[in-house]
């Protein structure tokens, strides 16, 4: 691992994806106790949609991919929050119709052949300077303003109606969580590609949760977490010659049903104690 | 009067709930607001709490609206059992009841954090002040969501059917903790069982689209008719049985059964 740092691309690769660790590990905590994993998903792949209108249109691509994120993202957040009922659906929809957009948009756009898997899984080999610099602008951005709403976004997570009545304009707040996914994930897309950005979001939190005793905590662990992951995977990628993203993932996955199992055991064992 | 309600209508989708409120509550009284399900009970409590707005007529808290009242407001839910697995413990739990509406992004200080772990000695709960919420029982966590309500010294208590969770020795238990809270705050506690709360609340508030007042804690046979206006015999014969007040009981007028 060591001698592969040697390499521009694979210190890019390393700096990419501890920066995207830290972003998810921060927003991947408040996506998790706010259930909205699956909103998550539909924001990453109804990005597609923009990023295919970025290319028909020949826009750069991250304003055009971020203005069709937050669009479809606050649409889905307006249902979500207005008919909680139907939220999943409506956002399976979008989710779809996003993703066939994109496709259609590139198909459409003359001597262009995107590469779907890139976008799937990323190119974090290819990462250059500028996106890292971006990446650590937002990620200090997103950083200040969860530390600065940080108390009413506890109170949002925990108990809505309560925050509601002590004055947390709490409509304001959910859409500004989901504003900050929805540029989250377009950011991370093009360095780790929208499924590795799921799996950090939800498996380092889903994984800290247990042992944490507040969401500052759990925040700071899943981001360490998925710093670790990240660094194991990115080595059996090097090592193995494997798809980067796919290892991190892999990684991540394999902790997660470990601490899924060390769980159940235990459940099991504090039973067992107690009927004996 | 800590609670001022005139000329009360409101409806969901144009279907009317509540029709008609006028309550006035005195401070320190302690009043069960009762009804069967789907009265308007929960519904009034909202309104009470600024949740929702009424379709005509005011409410007043303290002389103040709802939501400039809230500080002075103490609530406590229905559902404590709410995210067992959130990461978060007592006594931040009860900082939560800390935030105020003027400064909703304000950070906690060191006098909050004292106050908090007072409300949580109140309740008895001061040792599991760093203990996970998830990790306490039912009745624990129902003791730190008291103290979240009370740790801002509100004037007036809320409490939605706060027993639904707890067993019949633990529900004694706790109306009699109610009972101390109320030497110097008003409660309201809101519950679908007159017979468990009557022996313990100084007045009763019937909710059944319309309210009815009653100052005193004596369950009439006319209350009971508003309430539960066809099926007393089959819903509650057994509580009549047990409860260890008969005589009051017994003031239900020998009904036929329809």
């Amino acid at each position: 691992m060591i001698e592969a740092l040697e390499f521009d691309f694979m210190r890019n690769a390393l700096a990419a994806g501890l920066l995207v660790s830290v972003i998810c590990g921060i927003v991947g905590t408040l996506v998790v106790v706010n259930r909205i994993v699956f909103l998550a998903g539909g924001i990453a792949h109804a990005a597609y949609g923009g990023i295919g209108l970025s290319f028909f249109f020949g826009w750069p691509y991250l304003p055009g991919t971020i203005g069709f994120s937050l669009a479809a993202s606050m649409v889905m957040a307006t249902i979500s929050h207005n008919v909680k009922h139907r939220a999943d659906t409506i956002i399976g929809v979008v989710w779809a119709i996003g993703m066939a957009i994109g496709i259609i948009l590139i198909d459409l756009t003359p001597g262009y052949s995107a590469d779907l898997m890139s976008y799937l899984f990323g190119s974090i080999l290819t990462v250059p300077d500028s996106d890292l610099i971006i990446m650590s602008v937002t990620g200090a951005l997103i950083t200040l303003l969860v530390i600065y709403y940080y108390p009413a976004l506890l109170a949002m997570s925990y108990d809505e109606e309560f925050a509601r009545i002590r004055g947390v304009p709490v409509k304001k707040l959910y859409f500004g969580l989901i504003g900050i996914l929805a540029v989250t994930i377009v950011l991370a897309i093009q360095v780790v590609g929208l499924i590795l950005i799921i799996a950090l979001l939800t498996i380092p939190p889903f994984i800290v949760e247990k042992y944490a005793k507040s969401l500052f905590q759990m925040m700071v662990a899943s981001s360490l977490l998925g710093a670790v992951f990240t660094v194991i995977g990115l080595w059996f990628s090097y090592r193995y010659n494997l798809t980067s993203g796919a290892s991190i993932i892999m990684v991540s996955g394999t902790a997660f049903v470990i601490s899924f199992v060390v769980d159940k055991v235990q459940m099991a064992l504090q039973n067992g104690q107690r009927r004996t | 009067m800590i609670i001022d309600i005139k000329n009360l209508d409101f409806s969901y989708d144009g279907e009317s709930v509540l029709e008609d409120i006028n309550l006035s509550i005195q401070p320190l009284d302690f009043v069960a607001m009762v009804g069967p399900n789907g009265g308007g009970k929960t519904t009034l409590l909202k309104l009470l709490l600024g949740l929702l707005i009424p379709l005509r007529g005011t409410v007043r808290i303290d002389g103040k609206s709802p939501q400039a009242a809230s500080q002075c407001i103490g609530y406590v839910p229905q559902n404590v059992n709410l995210n067992h697995s959130f990461p978060i413990t007592a006594i931040d739990v009860v900082m939560m009841g800390q935030l105020d509406p003027q400064k909703p992004f304000s950070r906690h200080n060191a006098s909050n954090r004292r106050d908090a772990l007072a409300a949580l000695d109140r309740m008895g709960m001061a040792a599991y002040a760093d203990k996970k919420i998830g990790l306490l029982s039912g009745g624990q966590r129902q003791r730190v969501f008291i103290a979240r309500a009370l740790v801002t010294a509100p004037k007036l208590l809320l409490l939605d059917e706060p027993t639904a969770s707890i067993d019949t020795k633990g529900q004694a238990d706790f109306y009699r903790l109610l009972q101390e809270l109320n030497q110097d705050v008003t409660v309201l506690v809101v519950s679908h069982d007159l017979l468990a709360v009557s022996r313990y609340v100084k007045s009763v508030a019937c909710v059944n689209k319309n309210l009815h007042y009653h100052d005193q804690a004596e369950i009439t046979g006319a209350m009971l008719e508003t309430m539960y206006p066809s099926s007393m015999e089959e819903a509650c014969p057994v509580e009549m049985i047990t409860h260890s007040h008969p005589d009051r009981v017994r003031s239900n007028p020998d009904k036929k059964s329809p």
